[in-house]
């Protein structure tokens, strides 16, 4: 039987590149843009992407009541949080004077400081993402590969150990975190040509092991 | 390290590519769907269709293209041309576009792009400008350089970007079309002027132009339309030229 991917859709941006990308890497399988819990809980993987400011989206995921499932799937699933939904799972955002964040993991969201002139804020374009820990989501991605990157704020986990990957712009920022089930990355792999494309491979066929 | 960005251009009236080349692996010059999966192949950081179409009820071409080329094609896709209200944008995005240039409708009414970022978010919000030197400054022109607007195009930069833009897409009127290059002093002028990304345009002839843009002007990335469309350099050949001149692209 093929399997359902659930996209979360919590009205934060578009997701029709998520949407196109996924069903790319995984042609048989069903993907689904969805708020519903109950569909979102009884997906086989879950991905939860997000754009925008930290406070409009933790509105929008107490609008739409997905914090607790959201919770819960992120520690029971193959669970890829891409950009904004990498950065809602920790603790606390510097952005809007301060947002509250889900905290499924302790740490900070920071804003880029312009060390120089040429730092641009959003960081914005192709940066090299250097894999410091092994994960089945890097199979035939070699470290120091560019990927798609558009924020203007990085997260800082409290736990070294979480961080997968770092990428260097002014300072040396998360690029993604793991866990044995969450995989959650600050670029975008559906705007990443063939190796986001096989990023997203890796995840639709990623079996964790508990 | 941030790559710098290579940019092709399309022109595209009522859905069909203009000025197109005729690639051997390419059966439709004209198929801006089939030109797009090429330049991405050749390894192309972003793609953006400017639409050109005269007619505002023939706009509506472009939509499903956009739709098309975002089903197979995995980098940013930029749409330019006739952008005038929040509708035409979110029409865009939905298509799949992820950025959207604003130009002629940022100028009438610039609070559009105040409105632009706070509902779409200023990363998928490019405000181009067109300018052209006149006595000791550049002004912004409109209607494809025709008409002047008295505004000073570094003011301009340094405004929109003040209202949210994300980016900023420069196009030099006296240089586009020559093939003499891109006017390097006005893009380091706003390079340095604001503190988003800058696409320099307009002028591109040969590899040099494209480095000079990068290490003269300071910008954030390139774009470039002919000398890709006419087949006179393919992507892949701009990049490695960049990269042995020591500027990080990827390849």
């Amino acid at each position: 039987m093929s399997q359902t991917i659930a996209i979360i859709d919590y009205g934060m941006g578009n997701l029709r590149s998520v949407k196109n990308a996924l069903q790319y890497a995984a042609p048989n399988a069903r993907v689904i843009v969805t708020a519903k819990p109950h569909q979102i809980s009884s997906a086989d993987r879950i991905v939860f992407p997000g754009q925008g400011a930290a406070r409009e989206c933790m509105g929008a995921i107490a609008q739409h009541q997905l914090s607790a499932i959201i919770r819960q799937t992120a520690t029971e699933k193959p669970f890829l949080g891409i950009c904004m939904g990498l950065q809602v799972l920790l603790t606390h955002s510097a952005e809007n004077c301060g947002t509250p964040l889900l905290n499924l993991h302790s740490g900070q969201v920071k804003r880029f400081e312009p060390t120089t002139p040429d730092v641009k804020i959003p960081h914005m374009g192709w940066n090299q993402v250097n894999i410091v820990q092994d994960h089945p989501l890097w199979a035939g991605i070699k470290t120091g590969s560019r990927f798609y990157f558009v924020h203007s704020y990085y997260t800082q986990p409290n736990d070294p150990a979480l961080i997968s990957a770092t990428t260097e712009y002014s300072l040396t920022f998360t690029a993604a975190i793991a866990t044995s089930t969450l995989f959650a990355c600050q670029f975008h792999p559906e705007k990443s040509a063939d190796t986001g494309l096989q990023l997203l491979r890796n995840f639709v066929s990623w079996q964790p092991t508990h | 390290m941030l790559a710098k960005r290579i940019i092709p251009c399309l022109d595209v009236d009522q859905g069909r590519v203009v000025k197109g080349v005729k690639f051997i692996d390419i059966r439709d010059a004209g198929d801006p769907v089939e030109i797009a999966r090429r330049y991405n192949t050749e390894g192309a950081d972003e793609i953006t269709f400017l639409d050109i179409t005269a007619s505002s009820d023939q706009r509506e071409t472009l939509v499903p293209v956009i739709e098309k080329v975002a089903a197979e094609v995995f980098i940013p896709l930029t749409v330019g041309g006739g952008i005038r209200s929040l509708e035409d944008i979110r029409r865009m995005l939905n298509a799949g576009a992820d950025k959207v240039a604003i130009n002629t409708a940022a100028i009438f009414k610039p609070t559009l792009v105040q409105q632009a970022a706070e509902r779409f978010g200023s990363q998928c919000i490019v405000v181009a400008i067109d300018a052209k030197q006149v006595d000791k400054h550049w002004e912004i022109f409109t209607h494809g350089g025709r008409k002047a607007t008295g505004i000073d195009a570094i003011e301009w930069a340094d405004r929109m970007a003040t209202y949210g833009a994300g980016e900023i897409l420069l196009t030099s009127m006296d240089q586009d079309g020559t093939k003499a290059g891109f006017d390097n002093q006005l893009t380091q002028r706003i390079t340095t002027a604001v503190s988003i990304p800058v696409i320099a345009s307009g002028g591109v002839g040969n590899l040099q132009h494209l480095a000079d843009g990068i290490q003269q002007g300071g910008a954030d990335a390139v774009l470039a339309a002919s000398i890709f469309h006419f087949g006179t350099y393919h992507i892949a050949q701009a990049k490695q030229f960049l990269a042995d001149q020591g500027i990080p692209v990827r390849l």
